[in-house]
């Protein structure tokens, strides 16, 4: 009973609800959709939910890079952009080396695209950090310009390359798992490990939190702010990387765009607030999931990719609900007041009053 | 010894003089300081805004020309109407990031209705009420449901989007003989020579009449003063009684109907054309001129007339852009960037030197 009443207040337990209704549904439509094959040309599995999880892969690392700047109470409004901008250096590496089979060549591109996604990251934090700019602004400023430094490196052309090494980022498996796939739960696991068994989780949270006192406390908002801007690009360059190396050609307006909303609402799905002080990355992960199946999901229904958003809306509103404490309180009332007749009662209350940090940026 | 007595019989009424008058002097002065504190970004905004046209005149000339400024007025006129919404939500320390797409649903549903043969003035009315109707999703959303106001308006703006695009993915045209189009009546106020008129539409008229509406709203009704109250600190206006659930909602609704008058004056200017991609991005031009108008996004101080400032120099940068025809249009996105960036941070070291 206790674990069940945990789960339903885990914020991410309702996404993966959702993944489950979603998958559900596309089950119905074609019983055959959970099926997993073995093609037998290129002996590797096939199948649509190893496919969402392979488009998943750009989603969760734009999402994690999110969580920690949301947590600071920033928000980076650029990763779309800088998922361009990594897709873009990589495509004109491979272009110019022109190395169909070098495996040098996709790490020259991956360390390229990698290198100037940490260079306009640091950017985006010494606005926020040093300026003192607010970060919607500063970041809102960077995802118009770093578009445009897309378009400049690609001299406005969408530009495609060919490196097997580098087309096997997101087209090969391991473990019958798609690549991109297993790289980027390996790097979640290991910046979970890094935030969780460091204090730096900690620090990012009391910055989020509030600046002031964690300074007083002996923390250097500075260093912490442009590192979290800095992880955020060089994370949303890595999901760009993934993202071209699906189709091996970079769009420069098409890549990445609308990304950021994507991935904000795959945090907030997650149970992180925009009011900052905590982060879920386990959260976040099961967020960018969930955007992942529902765009799978859309397409697979046969309705206009036009239309995706007011889908995706739906979902947004129904989860959002879900988490919200008048809801809960209305919905599980009479089983919580069973065993404990005030105590959910006065949290609530002592939640909704001090809401005045429902501040965005 | 003459000093010493003259000391004590003149040292009561200098110490009663300072004390009953200077002080309030001071104080009337350093109340009019602080007041004029929070102006100093909108009045710096205002500076670089006539160094950009004087820029724009002397290096590209004909910007001090009335046919130019009257077709930044028409051209802008639906900006300056939802920089008007948006100011009223950003002061209450939200954001409202749905204005584009209710702009696109309402102009397609709007033209849709006209088509199937309502009445033209009903169905403007209707493309009011449209985004009204989002605006009070948005604002129940965000009041009784604590929902983020980021998080709830991108929801509109993804259903907004969603929406029009299931009822039309190809443009509509308002009916030939539709009142919307009267609203794109060209007036001449100005006959000068050649093109060099100065002419506004009707379009332009409802914008300053609803950045005048707004202004008197902030400033003069009850309503208004509770804005800025949540704004500046949500539970002291909570404590002193003022309600907030019923402003906060109406906040919303405002800015959704707003969004839906701007769709009306834009289908007008476009000649009743509607699509489902019409306002993409129009919220985030909204929230820069807001922004660059010295409203913080943090909420309880800022002006509207600040953001019609905003508004234009958003105007004068794509004048600027027009005008030199030499960008490369790859570039276009990074100037746009760039000349925010230096905006902002003049702004910051302006609005710093008047703080210290």
């Amino acid at each position: 009973m206790s674990r069940v009443k945990t789960a339903l207040h885990t914020p991410w337990f309702w996404a993966i609800v959702g993944i489950a209704l979603l998958l559900l549904i596309n089950t119905i439509k074609n019983p055959a959709y959970l099926a997993i094959s073995v093609n037998p040309t290129t002996g590797m599995l096939t199948g649509n939910v190893l496919d969402i999880l392979r488009v998943s892969a750009p989603i969760i690392m734009i999402a994690l890079g999110m969580t920690f700047v949301i947590a600071t109470e920033g928000i980076d409004l650029s990763v779309g952009s800088m998922m361009a901008v990594g897709g873009a250096v990589a495509m004109e590496t491979l272009s110019a080396l022109n190395a169909p089979t070098s495996v040098g060549a996709m790490f020259a591109a991956i360390g390229l695209a990698l290198l100037l996604a940490i260079a306009l990251g640091a950017v985006n934090g010494i606005l926020v950090a040093v300026v003192g700019l607010q970060p919607f602004i500063s970041t809102l400023i960077m995802m118009l310009a770093a578009r445009g430094i897309a378009r400049v490196i690609t001299d406005g052309q969408n530009t495609n390359a060919t490196n097997e090494p580098f087309r096997q980022l997101a087209n090969g498996q391991i473990l019958g798992l798609p690549t991109s796939f297993v790289f980027a739960i390996a790097i979640v696991v290991l910046i979970a490990v890094l935030m969780r068994r460091t204090a730096l989780g900690l620090m990012i949270e009391s910055i989020g939190i509030n600046p002031r006192a964690s300074r007083l406390a002996g923390i250097r908002p500075r260093p912490i702010l442009i590192g979290v801007y800095v992880l955020s690009a060089a994370l949303a360059a890595v999901g760009g990387l993934f993202s071209v190396s699906e189709v091996m050609t970079v769009s420069v307006s098409g890549t990445g765009n609308l990304m950021e909303l994507d991935a904000i609402l795959a945090v907030v799905i997650g149970g992180t607030s925009l009011a900052g002080g905590k982060f879920s990355i386990v959260g976040s992960t099961v967020g960018a999931l969930l955007i992942a199946t529902l765009n799978k999901t859309v397409l697979f229904l046969g309705i206009p990719a036009a239309a995706t958003p007011a889908f995706k809306a739906l979902v947004i509103i129904a989860l959002v609900l879900l988490q919200s404490e008048r809801v809960r309180s209305f919905a599980f009332r009479r089983t919580t007041s069973a065993d404990t007749p005030s105590g959910p009662a006065t949290p609530a209350a002592g939640e909704s009053t001090p809401v005045t940090k429902e501040v965005v940026a | 010894m003459t000093g010493s007595r003259s000391l004590a019989e003149t040292v009561p009424p200098i110490a009663d003089l300072p004390e009953s008058k200077q002080p309030e002097q001071v104080n009337r002065l350093s109340r009019l300081w602080g007041r004029s504190q929070s102006l100093v970004p909108t009045l710096a905004a205002l500076v670089l805004l006539f160094g950009m046209l004087i820029y724009a005149e002397i290096a590209y000339g004909r910007v001090f020309h009335a046919g130019t400024m009257s077709s930044l007025l028409v051209g802008f006129a639906p900006t300056i109407i939802l920089a008007v919404g948006m100011t009223i939500v950003i002061v209450s320390a939200g954001i409202d990031l749905s204005v584009g797409a209710v702009v696109a649903f309402s102009s397609v549903a709007g033209v849709m209705i006209m088509n199937i043969g309502v009445n033209g003035w009903l169905s403007m009315l209707l493309m009011i009420v449209f985004g009204a109707t989002f605006g009070l999703i948005a604002g129940v959303m965000i009041q009784y449901f604590n929902v983020q106001p980021f998080i709830a308006t991108l929801a509109m703006m993804f259903l907004a989007r969603g929406l029009a695009s299931i009822l039309s993915t190809t443009p509509v045209m308002a009916p030939a003989d539709s009142p919307i189009l009267l609203l794109a009546t060209d007036w001449k106020i100005v006959d000068g020579p050649k093109v060099n008129d100065f002419t506004i539409t009707p379009g332009v008229i409802i914008a300053v009449l609803v950045v005048i509406g707004g202004m008197f709203f902030m400033h003069r009704f009850r309503m208004g003063r509770t804005v800025y109250a949540i704004g500046g600190s949500e539970s002291s206006a909570a404590l002193m009684g003022l309600p907030i659930a019923k402003t906060r909602v109406w906040i919303y609704i405002i800015s959704g109907a707003l969004a839906g008058l701007a769709a009306i004056v834009y289908t007008a200017e476009v000649g009743g054309k509607a699509q489902n991609v019409t306002g993409l991005g129009w919220e985030l031009d909204a929230i820069a001129a807001v922004v660059i108008g010295g409203t913080l996004l943090t909420g309880g101080s800022g002006y509207i007339l600040g953001s019609i400032v905003g508004v234009f120099v958003i105007a004068a940068l794509r004048l600027i852009i027009t005008k030199d025809g030499t960008i490369n249009p790859e570039y276009l996105t990074i100037i746009t960037g760039a000349v925010l960036l230096i905006f902002v941070v003049l702004q910051r070291v302006l609005t710093r030197r008047g703080a210290s």
